[in-house]
């Protein structure tokens, strides 16, 4: 087992001028499962739901209120130097506005390279920069024009993926991503989608991927949970999850997602009465 | 086909100065907009679709510029109006329901105040029950009218914005991408009230936006921008059952369904640099079924089924026959 959150309470204010207590999660229980084969478990939620503050749990960023975050069966809370150090190799962050998780003052370089050599990946500069380009085009961004540049240089879906690059380059054995693709273009968005896939698949690295999107969590989770109002409503395998869901909330989200396809789903108007209707597939 | 365009964009090109030289944002775009269509504008980051929408606002800024083409709004030339007519014009002829609602709204004035300032503005009759009539017609309590943006969720923000943009009783409404910052039940309330309100009014609209899933639902034309370019326009459901373009047939198949898991269809290499377009179609270096004169000639545009465009050599070849 990993990577485990076990009753996990976060709550904020209650003090005397902090206003009424809140909770952002409410007794969260998560495991992502170990073994050899890795695991994409898929956390789903809208906004205010909590996903990014689980997601900050498991990166050792916010210690839970109450409960416990686990990685290896001991407490985060408790790791010690080597074990820290072996825990913030293992497992790497993407994050969802990519903007706060660079520093600005340095290029892109830096956090590719940087981390390569010291992690041992790579023996020289070069050699780590030779890494940096290949993992840059894994994702569909040219080094000739990420390199050399600074993080405000770049549109918010290149900052993006150049984390994906950051991650998939450093080769963890847990990668947490929250909304890694929400800033990508559809077609791009398959592309990314693939090659954190393909980690899960070829490499064995397991994936927690927090998104809004039902669709692409389907389409690359092994397991899902969906989250409302900091608790988790309903976990189960993907397919049952999408195909037989059994919280209300699930199936809400569900129905309000819009179908590629226009001859099902919505009918906002009856279209017959509209010229262009009638020509039908043409 | 029959009734007159509302709105006709003519050899719309939009240039933006950079260091390097003129970016082609916008490059020879021309479609026409029919009274009470929902015309969908899709493409990806760059593709020009939200400069098209700011350049039929004439709200494009510095270093952007509309190089060439007309904009018709009944028999006005946007594109020529001067800055005084586009006022007028502006939210009473053709109304912006803009991208974030978070910074449309005026921070320091109620939501009521901001009505109040646009009924002024055009010296339009409006006092509180007008108003009131049209925060309900979105779905909203009168009372919103004496609430500040920001005691407002993202949701109701876009409401009053739809609610601002229809005030005047617009001919047609540009929508940027209006439903993007919300999470998927409150986008379908929005668009469903989007969708009403627009067929109470009988308006017609633009919507620019990325998301293929939602334009299914929502509209009845899709236009396919790449690199700047009208690259297929057509009828919804013929664009999503036989596209004509590589490039469109490329994007719907991208998209994730229920279907089979672990399947990706990205398109694989990326967009080309707007300063330095290549000279025949923008989508050659990507297009799995690019020939040679693809990377040389320029494709001109040729109907594409009923109602239908296409700009591309290889467009009928080996397609369904639809």
């Amino acid at each position: 087992m990993p990577l485990e959150v076990a009753g996990a309470w976060v709550e904020f204010g209650g003090g005397l001028f902090a206003g009424p207590r809140k909770a952002a999660l409410r007794g969260v229980d998560l495991r992502l499962p170990g073994g050899e084969g890795g695991h994409i478990l898929a956390v789903v939620g809208e906004s205010g739901s909590g996903k990014t503050t689980l997601t900050r749990l498991l990166l050792g960023l916010l210690a839970p209120t109450r409960g416990r975050v686990l990685w290896q069966g001991r407490d985060l809370a408790t790791l010690d130097g080597a074990a820290r150090t072996a825990y913030r190799r293992d497992v790497q962050a993407v994050f969802q506005d990519p903007f706060g998780a660079f520093n600005p003052v340095y290029r892109i370089d830096r956090m590719l390279t940087l981390p390569a050599l010291r992690f041992g990946l790579a023996r020289d500069a070069a050699e780590a920069r030779a890494l940096a380009e290949a993992a840059l085009e894994t994702v569909g961004l040219r080094p000739s024009e990420t390199l050399g540049r600074f993080p405000h240089q770049l549109s918010g879906g290149q900052r993006q993926r150049a984390m994906v690059a950051r991650a998939v380059m450093l080769r963890p054995r847990v990668l947490v991503a929250d909304e890694p693709v929400s800033m990508v273009d559809a077609s791009l968005r398959a592309t990314i989608l693939e090659s954190l896939w393909r980690l899960r698949h070829d490499k064995g690295m397991s994936l927690v991927y927090v998104t809004h999107d039902l669709a692409t969590a389907y389409q690359i989770a092994d397991s899902i949970v969906v989250m409302r109002g900091g608790e988790i409503v309903e976990a189960g395998d993907a397919e049952t999850t999408i195909r037989a869901p059994r919280h209300p909330y699930t199936r809400d989200l569900l129905a309000a997602l819009p179908p590629a396809d226009p001859t099902i789903g919505w009918r906002l108007d009856d279209d017959t009465a509209h010229p262009s209707a009638k020509e039908e597939t043409a | 086909m029959s009734a007159a365009p509302v709105l006709s964009v003519e050899g719309l090109s939009v240039t933006f100065a950079t260091p390097r030289g003129p970016a082609r944002a916008v490059d020879g775009v021309s479609f026409a907009l029919r009274p009470g269509e929902r015309l969908g504008l899709v493409g990806e980051s760059g593709s020009g679709k939200t400069t098209t929408a700011l350049a039929l606002m004439r709200l494009l800024k510095p270093p952007a510029r509309i190089e060439s083409g007309r904009i018709l709004l009944g028999g006005t030339d946007l594109v020529a109006a001067p800055e005084p007519a586009l006022r007028r014009l502006r939210a009473a002829r053709i109304a912006l329901v803009p991208q974030g609602a978070m910074n449309a709204l005026n921070p320091v004035l109620t939501c009521g105040a901001q009505f109040a300032d646009m009924f002024a503005a055009h010296g339009a009759p409006g006092g509180p029950a007008r108003i009131a009539g049209l925060l309900r017609s979105v779905g909203l309590e009168p009372g919103v009218a004496d609430l500040y943006p920001h005691q407002l969720s993202g949701g109701m923000k876009q409401r009053v914005c739809i609610a601002l943009a229809m005030a005047l009783g617009p001919a047609v409404i540009v929508a940027d991408e209006p439903t993007s910052a919300l999470d998927v039940v409150v986008q379908k309330q929005v668009m469903t009230t989007l969708v009403r309100v627009q067929r109470e009014l009988g308006a017609a609209i633009v919507m620019v936006g990325h998301d293929m899933g939602l334009m299914a639902q929502a509209v009845h034309r899709i236009g396919v921008m790449y690199a700047g370019r009208l690259v297929e326009i057509g009828p919804v459901r013929r664009i999503f059952a036989a596209p004509r373009h590589p490039y469109t047939r490329m994007l719907v198949e991208s998209l994730p369904g229920f279907g089979a898991r672990g399947v990706f269809r990205g398109i694989a290499g990326l967009p080309p640099s707007l300063v330095d377009l290549p000279p025949g179609c923008a989508f050659a270096p990507r297009c799995p079924r690019a020939e040679a004169r693809c990377t040389r000639e320029r494709p001109e545009a040729r109907a594409a089924g009923a109602d239908g465009e296409v700009r591309c050599h290889r467009a009928e070849e080996g397609d369904d026959a639809a």
